[in-house]
């Protein structure tokens, strides 16, 4: 498939891949650094290069409250939001899930406050994690853009019908000039596909109801429900992406392995940082130092075997966090690695980096690797590290 | 999506620190010039950094040139090229023009004056400083006080990561929808002459 090489923003990159999807309704409220994106998604609608309905609503739990009321309708609906935004909408981002609507969010990571802080990190991201939504983080523009792309595929898929978020780094790649391939609009479209809703509210002649009381009678078994959901659409991230590597030349799985065959060492990282680390990784390969890297893309549905199996009898992993989980046992992602390692000898210890847009630089991924080489060789080693940090 | 770059083409990766004040287009060179080289073949990545935007205010933008895909996502440490659009900025230390130079630092400064007289503001020994009165150029050309074209035509002259055309051409096909020719033609001009005009030591 022929694609255009072109110089765009993430932001930028991911309203075209949204746009490729013709959805029928978009609901958003702006928040830096996610702003950027839905101006230039209002500025195609502006052009009539696509007829979405906008729902310019008066914040951002109105926004997904919007974008529930017209999913459930059965319309293709978007929203975006970032940081505080994601906050403010929790109530109906479980609620999302929990109706099993497949609607697409663009998460672009920005720290919580307080205090304010408009950079990167993951803590927005994490605190929706056990939401019930589909997360794929992105490295770089290129990944946002795909990611985007194949999130339609998958939520609205008739074994998963679930929301899916697309999350990208706040300004180290929403707001960075990047190249990246685009699909024709009609060949997107075509891989995306119309959208044919299960049920809907506007199906007078099959009525249906949504949301609801649900009590101690059967709450618990439509949770059961939703639990067991979450195999099957891991199963369809990896089929669609899969058909999406075939058709664009680009492959992703749950994760991306770089170097990753014969590496004693491990870096675990999700986002933007990957991509620092690899040309670091290089330096040291070149040295000799057998260290790899296994970047997380799908955190939701968390792929526990897999990762197990991806880091099984290595010398040492080292999880990064770009978020913190207070008065938790180290960063969301260590906690679930580790878990999911259990009964395996390896040695697996966290860092937490990068908050609030801390430039994750190259001597970090160095003093990492430095780290990794210590424990493999029998040092001792804190559980949990701050990276990058003045003391 | 994977791909492999070797310590080699990583030590050829051209990486430029540009320093503005809000409002003098750096954000917009640094992100433009990352967009043009696509058009021969290279990749580009440009971005400025965030704060409290405000017009005047001291700002940096930064771009990263390289003939293989551009991995690394962190800030530019250590520029080979320092752009500087606003010679205020050199009495500036919160600026911090010099932060991260060396010997072999390129400085490409919008003024008036001579290399030896901003080598001796910048407090620098072994870089190589060029001038240029971009200031004078724009508004000769453009009619405004918008130095960023006539700047990347003199950085041209100093490292060719493009040609002074394929340049030109990038501007044409990217700002014809957004500018009047007249707008255009002059920041052609400008380009151009800046191009020229660059004064070494």
């Amino acid at each position: 498939m022929e694609q255009k090489l072109m110089a765009l923003s993430g932001n930028e990159a991911v309203a075209y891949a949204f746009k490729q999807a013709r959805p029928h309704v978009a609901s958003a409220f702006p928040i830096t650094p996610q702003t950027e994106m839905m101006h230039k998604y209002a500025e195609f609608v502006a052009n009539g290069e696509i007829d979405t309905e906008m729902i310019l609503v008066e914040s951002e739990h109105s926004a997904m409250s919007a974008a529930v009321g017209s999913a459930a309708a059965g319309a293709r609906t978007f929203t975006a939001t970032s940081s505080a935004g994601f906050a403010l909408m929790w109530e109906i981002v479980y609620i999302t899930a929990s109706l099993r609507l497949p609607i697409c969010m663009a998460l672009v990571n920005r720290a919580l406050s307080g205090n304010i802080n408009i950079h990167c990190d993951h803590s927005d991201s994490m605190g929706g994690r056990d939401a019930g939504w589909i997360q794929l983080f992105s490295e770089n523009a290129q990944e946002a853009y795909d990611n985007a792309v194949m999130s339609w595929r998958i939520g609205e898929h008739k074994d998963v019908r679930l929301p899916v978020m697309t999350t990208y780094d706040g300004f180290i790649i929403s707001h960075t000039a990047d190249s990246l391939h685009m699909l024709p609009d009609d060949a997107a479209y075509k891989f995306i596909g119309p959208y044919k809703p299960g049920y809907t509210l506007l199906d007078v002649e099959n009525p249906i109801t949504v949301g609801p009381l649900d009590l101690t009678d059967y709450y618990f078994e439509h949770k059961a429900d939703q639990l067991a959901a979450y195999d099957k659409a891991a199963e369809i991230v990896g089929k669609v992406s899969e058909e999406y590597g075939e058709l664009t030349g680009r492959h992703y799985g749950f994760c991306e392995e770089y170097k990753l065959d014969d590496a004693d060492l491990v870096m675990v990282i999700l986002g933007s940082s990957a991509g620092t680390a690899k040309d670091v990784i290089d330096e040291y390969r070149n040295k000799g130092v057998k260290v790899g890297l296994l970047k997380v893309r799908m955190f939701r549905p968390f792929p526990a075997s897999y990762i197990a199996a991806k880091l099984a009898g290595r010398k040492a992993v080292a999880v990064l966090d770009r978020s913190a989980s207070f008065g938790g046992f180290g960063g969301p992602v260590f906690t679930e690695i580790r878990s999911a390692m259990y009964g395996q000898q390896v040695p697996v210890h966290g860092y937490i980096y990068g908050l609030g847009g801390r430039d994750f630089d190259l001597k970090q991924v160095a003093t990492v690797i430095e780290d990794l080489q210590k424990v493999a060789s029998g040092g001792a080693f804190e559980d949990i590290n701050l990276l990058g940090v003045r003391s | 999506m994977s791909s492999e770059n070797t310590a080699a083409t990583v030590d050829r990766m051209v990486e430029i620190r540009w320093h503005a004040r809000g409002g003098q287009g750096a954000k917009t060179a640094a992100m433009f010039l990352a967009e043009a080289v696509l058009d021969i073949g290279m990749f580009g990545q440009g971005f400025p950094e965030y704060g409290p935007e405000r017009r005047g205010a001291p700002m940096r933008g930064f771009t990263r040139i390289s003939g293989e895909p551009i991995r690394r996502h962190c800030m530019i440490e250590r520029p080979g090229f320092v752009v500087v659009l606003d010679p205020t900025l050199l009495d500036s230390p919160a600026a911090g023009v010099t932060a991260g130079t060396d010997k072999d630092t390129v400085f490409v400064i919008n003024t008036s004056e001579s290399p030896a007289t901003i080598r001796e503001k910048l407090g620098v020994k072994g870089a190589t400083v060029h001038t240029v009165d971009a200031m004078g150029i724009a508004l000769d050309t453009i009619g405004r006080p918008i130095p960023n074209m006539p700047m990347i035509g003199a950085l041209l002259a100093v490292k060719d990561v493009m040609s002074v055309d394929d340049l030109k051409n990038a501007l044409v096909n990217r700002l014809s929808s957004k500018f009047s020719q007249a707008i255009i033609d002059g920041n052609l001009a400008a380009v151009d002459r800046a191009f020229k005009e660059l004064v070494s030591e």
